[in-house]
């Protein structure tokens, strides 16, 4: 065990992809847990589906692989999809939610045509594009490294320099506006960065799972404080481990896609988190219960072996 | 902000006129008019969909209007932002939210803060004073999530008061809240009117009207009628107000107004 993590360390290569990977998982982390406590957790997963077809017309575009093009291609598509969503649930009756289904599925189709057609056109093959459906960190150069390290100290930035502003206008918009907020330029700001973080998490975790690395962090922080800035400091710790154990353990070999295990790495982290966080967690909260109820039993049984005429019996 | 007091000392706090809000196609506010007189405590009352809180949220440019022009002390509301004060519905946020007391009431203060600059010592003095005033400083550190209704609302004036406005707007601040939440939402407002503010509520409890305040403004999607209770709380003009749906009911030989709820 100790072996391989200092083999992990070793190899100049894997480093790189160790601390792309964690980097991007903290960022996300972090600017997850205001999409998480907005309540747009499916945005999220909607805005990562439609990067799929603005990957590969950036691909088909340029016929090169480059993680910054890919980047635009996929922040390009997001927007569109999240303009889609808007104008369906404005000018229809169709609330949000169906909206985001219908779009998300929409993109991603089309997404998943134009990758099979590259993969069968002549220098698509090598493209290896088909690897960002499920994500495989070995694949990345370093270039691809430093954008990912770009985009998490950009998303860090962001959630500590605004963090006044996006936190009133996730907790309370009308107010937020009332005071003179530039609330939905605010809300504008928070959506592209979430596009920006899932952008650059397609690579690595693939466009089928990456929301899960905005999502599931921020949702196991939340149980462990009351407070914002420890739930995403929390978040992006969790968001770290996860992308660097989806990093490490995908390096094994077997060609083991790093988004799952990256997914399972988080989905762990929420499970022990939901478990066993202190207060809100299910085994305080079940221990709370217990000793409440014979704390009341035991008190109501005080009380009428000492009254006994209070205890149950009409006088 | 002393100066612009003294020189705001004749314009009225507030006037709304023609304001018309239409929801798709059906209009819920339309053409109303009207003037607050300073340091007044001022209750908004209808019934039910007669669009109390539109009017309110369209005042404050929160919902947008079809036509209609608001004056806050005599210049636009852009420019008088830091007088107004604003204590939304209560259901309108979550409250799950991680965040305590404390740091809610300090949001009124991030309008004055700018840009990126964080709440420091001086806010969160304030902060703890209007939580006192409120009866609220025992419950500073506390999770906003485990308050009573009657707290949070309590919670929400706190904040209000932090913003240190002239001008307040209060959308139904009584609505399900405890005895003593009411009992403190009354000081707080006498408070409010002894420093010559003005404060415009959006109210339901017709039986308290004439004890809590000293004008009203009459709405049933049209402003039926506006001024001092004396005058214009009359079981006439409810009448008009509320159609069929209010009855007058003498108990103990005190005439009482219920409305429909």
């Amino acid at each position: 065990m100790l072996d391989w993590l200092i083999s992990l360390w070793s190899d100049p290569n894997t480093r790189w992809i160790l601390m792309g990977c964690t980097l991007l998982g903290l960022g996300s982390g972090v600017i997850g847990s205001f999409t998480f406590l907005r309540r747009e957790s499916l945005l999220g997963d909607t805005l990562a589906h439609a990067a799929l077809p603005g990957v590969c017309i950036a691909f088909m575009l340029h016929e090169v692989k480059s993680a910054s093009l890919f980047l635009i291609g996929a922040l390009a598509a997001g927007i569109a999809a999240v303009l889609c969503v808007s104008a369906i649930s404005r000018l229809t009756r169709i609330k949000s939610d169906a909206a985001m289904g219908i779009v998300l599925t929409f993109f991603f189709g089309i997404g998943t045509v134009m990758l099979t057609h590259i993969q069968h056109s002549g220098s698509g093959s090598q493209s290896g594009l088909d690897k960002y459906l499920f994500g495989q960190a070995a694949a990345m150069v370093t270039s691809d490294v430093y954008t990912l390290m770009g985009v998490s100290v950009l998303l860090v930035a962001a959630a500590i320099l605004l963090f006044k502003e996006f936190k009133l206008v996730s907790f309370d918009p009308g107010f937020a506006r009332g005071i003179g907020l530039p609330v939905s330029l605010l809300e504008h700001a928070m959506l592209i960065l979430t596009t920006v973080a899932v952008a650059a998490g397609i690579q690595a975790v693939g466009v089928v799972l990456v929301a899960a690395l905005l999502i599931t962090p921020a949702a196991a922080a939340r149980y462990w404080t009351h407070r914002l800035p420890v739930m995403l400091a929390f978040a992006g710790l969790f968001g770290a481990l996860s992308g660097a154990s989806g990093a490490a353990i995908s390096t094994l070999g077997g060609s083991i896609p790093t988004g799952p295990v990256t997914v399972l790495a988080a989905t762990l982290l929420f499970v022990i988190s939901m478990l066993l966080a202190p207060e809100r967690g299910l085994v305080a909260k079940t221990l709370r219960h217990r000793s409440m109820k014979a704390n009341y039993a035991r008190s109501a049984a005080e009380r009428s072996a000492l009254n006994p005429a209070e205890g149950g019996n009409s006088k | 902000m002393n100066r612009e007091s003294k020189q705001s000392m004749s314009v009225a706090p507030l006037t709304v006129s023609g304001m018309t809000v239409a929801y798709q196609k059906k209009p819920v506010v339309e053409d109303v008019s009207f003037t607050l007189p300073e340091g007044k405590l001022v209750a908004l009352i209808g019934p039910n969909g007669a669009g109390k809180s539109t009017l309110l949220k369209a005042t404050l440019g929160l919902v947008p209007a079809i036509a209609g022009e608001v004056s806050i002390y005599g210049d636009t509301y852009k420019k008088m932002r830091s007088r107004v004060g604003y204590v939304p519905q209560r259901e309108s946020v979550d409250w799950d939210f991680p965040t305590d007391a404390l740091d809610v009431v300090m949001m009124g203060r991030y309008g004055h803060l700018g840009w990126i600059k964080r709440p420091g010592r001086k806010e969160k003095e304030l902060a703890m004073d209007t939580l006192e005033k409120v009866g609220m400083a025992d419950y500073a550190r506390r999770q906003i999530s485990q308050l009573s209704g009657g707290q949070q609302q309590r919670v929400f004036l706190a904040r209000a008061l932090a913003q240190e406005a002239d001008l307040y707007f209060m959308d139904e601040p009584f609505a399900g809240v405890d005895a003593a939440t009411e009992k403190a939402i009354i000081a707080l407002l006498v408070e409010l009117k002894k420093a010559g503010k003005t404060v415009l509520v959006v109210h339901h409890d017709l039986s308290t009207v004439e004890e809590y305040f000293d004008h009203v403004l009459l709405l049933n999607k049209k402003l039926i009628a506006a001024g001092p209770v004396e005058t214009t709380f009359t079981p006439e003009l409810l009448h008009e107000t509320y159609g069929g749906k209010l009855a007058i009911v003498s108990a103990s030989g005190r005439q009482t107004l219920v409305g429909e709820q």
